[in-house]
């Protein structure tokens, strides 16, 4: 056996010399200085509160807020407290980041294809549209459609607008609305309701329908029902609806549904700048398909349109979603921008206007950075879970 | 290799404790080692900062600092201006980025006991008002109903407009900017039906529009500002310092001491007051921790405050805020300007 003389010589080496040693101490050293660091920070900060005569603590988020929100979403007025108005802000946040990312990535991705257009004229412009865009800051883009396009409307008075129903003017967007006197808990625990019976009818008849071929009797007795059914709660909810029409009023209209002017411009500069970053991921994506592809689709007998739709973008998508990803991320952070042009989304409300009048900075910092910290996480697990099904199975 | 990082990490240690220690220095103290005031104020606000067509600041704010570095080093030069956004201003001074906050800011309550800081002496009061277009028509705040209103994040105008809105009904909506500039433009492309600012902000901001004619500033007036200048809480010393600068500019002014004739007056006065202030009897200079003819340097360099006053909104500036009859007249006027005693 040699394995004795092996035994006896790692015995000869020093502690130190022992690579499992040497790493075990590197990494408790690491640690050390990690939480040496946090410490200090923590210490840091606590002392200089101390110093000024300053706490650290929530309670503030009970304290009514006592400033108004231009724009909300969510039933809001300055007699309700600052927690209101950081889900005021939240709420604001997700709807322009929602808006810019589906009406950005759809934009995006035909000014992608059309950037690999055969007809130039229609490449070029597409090249063009994604090289200005794309190299102009987010924020000037935000000003200069603030002041530039939607600042110019017309006042009031003499508004843009397409009979009673919808009104343009400088202030921003109104459209005729319905109230209903149903609560909203109601009219969505009736459409799940609705949506997951529907669900069910098909998921019972499937394994009738694998059989044979054809539903069973039931199946169409069920629809039947169902629709009935929802007519009947169409017809209940129209009955309890009243229109509610944009007047002239004073200085502004009253009534109706409003989108003011800085959400416009914040969406519409924001889209625009997406879609370029979104045009180029698409042009890389349908890049990196082979050649060939395309060739072999054409040979086939596939029309342009054919061959992108079936043997492109499904396979694009995989190198697409990725960097898709992080520009989905980006819109998000970038909605903090809308705050330059008077947007009330959470920086805006909570971390100027409520920051400035608490005095708790940290404390309200930590929540904001805490919700653009879960928000990305869940954008990226949410896309990350979907490119992971649609990567190439390999058996 | 190893060697090089744990080097580098006790250093990194050390660096850490050592400006940890550096930061519980008194502000004074620091400001004298640095060489220079690091006075906080905002972007633009005509009549209080504002830089002028040689690029140089200027404004009511802006003498006061002037005049807290002639005190201290002698030389009105010796400040470093920070224009920071609204939002930042007291972020600005408990982060230690500024010694001095002086950008128009009112002095109410919560700032005074939950922002960290200490306010010190009013130097402007003023009270928030509104500013229209001529062509609506509207000759009191009562016919705004409805109306949308600029106004800037962060400032009490923001908060008084709501209550004022909410007492008597009105159902104001109110857009909310972080920058001046932006919200001065949005007003003036009739984004809003009216600008809400402090009087003396509206009056500034009508002089900047292209036909300051075609605006109103409607004649109530929703509050109480008192524009104040403010430091970290908790430094005595240094308040001291600032909050003495003040007094000396205002007593000046009550003595008949202006940068014009301070030298004559250090020469031939007689009245013990003015020696005092000037520094020729007494020691009032050494609790303060300042050298002896810091308020000579002060009235010298700066003037004093009925000087400041008219060269930046008195009635031959721009502003031309007439100071008769306000609550900016001193005492023996009939004003609210009142220096403690320099004894």
């Amino acid at each position: 056996m040699i394995q004795p003389s092996v035994s006896k010589s790692s015995t000869n080496t020093s502690f130190l010399n022992n690579s499992a040693n040497r790493a075990v101490i590197l990494q408790v050293v690491v640690l050390a200085a990690v939480l040496f660091g946090l410490w200090f920070l923590f210490a840091n900060a606590s002392d200089n509160l101390n110093r000024l005569g300053m706490s650290f603590g929530f309670d503030f988020l009970q304290v009514t807020a006592g400033f108004d929100i231009s724009w909300s979403l969510i039933p809001y007025d300055p007699g309700m407290t600052y927690w209101r108005v950081f889900l005021v802000g939240i709420i604001n946040t997700l709807v322009l980041s929602f808006c810019v990312i589906f009406v950005g990535t759809i934009i995006g991705t035909v000014v992608g294809i059309l950037r690999l257009s055969n007809n130039p004229l229609v490449s070029q412009m597409a090249r063009w549209y994604v090289e200005v865009v794309r190299n102009v800051p987010l924020l000037i883009q935000i000003i200069f459609w603030f002041t530039v396009v939607f600042s110019t409307l017309p006042a009031p008075r003499k508004s843009f607008h397409i009979g009673q129903w919808l009104f343009l003017n400088n202030r921003g967007l109104y459209v005729i609305s319905t109230e209903s006197t149903m609560s909203w808990g109601a009219i969505f625990a009736i459409l799940g309701a609705l949506v997951i019976s529907l669900y069910a009818l098909f998921y019972w008849s499937k394994p009738y329908l694998r059989l044979t071929g054809s539903r069973p009797t039931g199946f169409y007795i069920g629809l039947a029902l169902l629709a009935i059914t929802s007519c009947w709660c169409v017809w209940f909810f129209a009955d309890s609806m009243t229109l509610s029409i944009p007047t002239l009023k004073g200085f502004n209209y009253v009534d109706g549904a409003f989108l003011p002017a800085s959400f416009g411009a914040a969406f519409v500069a924001m889209t625009v700048y997406r879609s370029a970053a979104i045009a180029e991921t698409v042009r890389a994506g349908m890049q990196s398909i082979d050649r060939g592809q395309h060739e072999a689709a054409f040979t086939i007998g596939f029309s342009r349109f054919q061959s992108l739709r079936l043997i492109l973008i499904p396979q694009a998508v995989r190198s697409i979603i990725p960097p898709m990803t992080n520009s989905w991320l980006a819109a998000t952070k970038d909605s903090s921008l809308a705050v330059a042009i008077g947007f009330p989304e959470l920086v805006s409300v909570f971390m100027q206007t409520s920051m400035n009048q608490t005095g708790r900075a940290i404390e309200i910092i930590f929540m904001v950075m805490g919700f653009y910290i879960f928000i990305s996480l869940l954008i990226s697990y949410l896309l990350n879970k979907y490119n992971e099904s649609i990567q190439d199975k390999v058996r | 290799m190893k060697k090089i990082t744990m080097t580098l990490m006790a250093a990194t240690t050390l660096l850490a404790v050592n400006s940890y220690a550096e930061q519980t220095k008194s502000t004074l103290e620091s400001v004298k080692e640095r060489g220079y005031v690091n006075c906080v104020i905002g972007n633009a606000f005509p009549g209080f900062y504002s830089l002028n067509k040689a690029g140089e600041w200027q404004g009511m704010d802006i003498d006061l600092c002037r005049g807290v570095a002639s005190a201290v080093f002698g030389d009105a030069s010796k400040v470093k201006f920070v224009p920071v956004q609204w939002a930042q201003s007291f972020t600005s001074i408990k982060s230690g980025k500024g010694d001095i906050l002086s950008k128009g800011m009112t002095w109410t309550l919560s700032r005074d006991a939950a922002q960290g800081l200490d306010f010190l002496d009013t130097y402007f009061y003023d009270g928030q008002g509104f500013m229209v277009r001529k062509d609506l028509g509207v000759t009191s705040i009562k016919e705004l109903a409805g109306a949308t209103v600029c106004v800037l994040t962060g400032t009490s105008s923001e908060l008084n407009i709501a209550d004022y809105s909410r007492t008597h009904n009105l159902d104001i909506k109110t857009v909310v900017f972080d920058d001046s500039s932006v919200r001065n433009t949005a007003f003036f492309n009739n984004n809003c039906d009216a600008l809400t600012n402090d009087k003396s902000g509206l009056a500034s901001q009508r002089s900047a529009a292209a036909v300051p004619s075609d605006y109103i500033i409607l004649p109530e007036t929703i509050s109480k500002e008192a524009l104040s200048f403010a430091v970290r809480q908790n430094d005595s010393e240094w308040a001291n310092v600032v909050k003495w600068t003040f007094a000396a500019m205002v007593a000046a002014e009550e003595f008949g001491v202006n940068s014009k004739n301070v030298d004559k007056m250090l020469a031939e006065s007689q009245s013990p007051v003015v020696k005092r202030l000037l520094g020729t009897e007494g020691d009032l200079n050494s609790g303060l921790g300042l050298p002896k003819e810091w308020a000579y340097n002060v009235i010298k360099n700066v003037g004093n405050y009925g000087e400041v006053y008219e060269r930046n909104v008195g009635t031959d500036s721009v502003l031309g805020l007439d100071r008769k009859g306000t609550l900016n007249e001193l005492w023996i006027n009939g004003g609210l300007m009142y220096a403690k005693s320099f004894r």
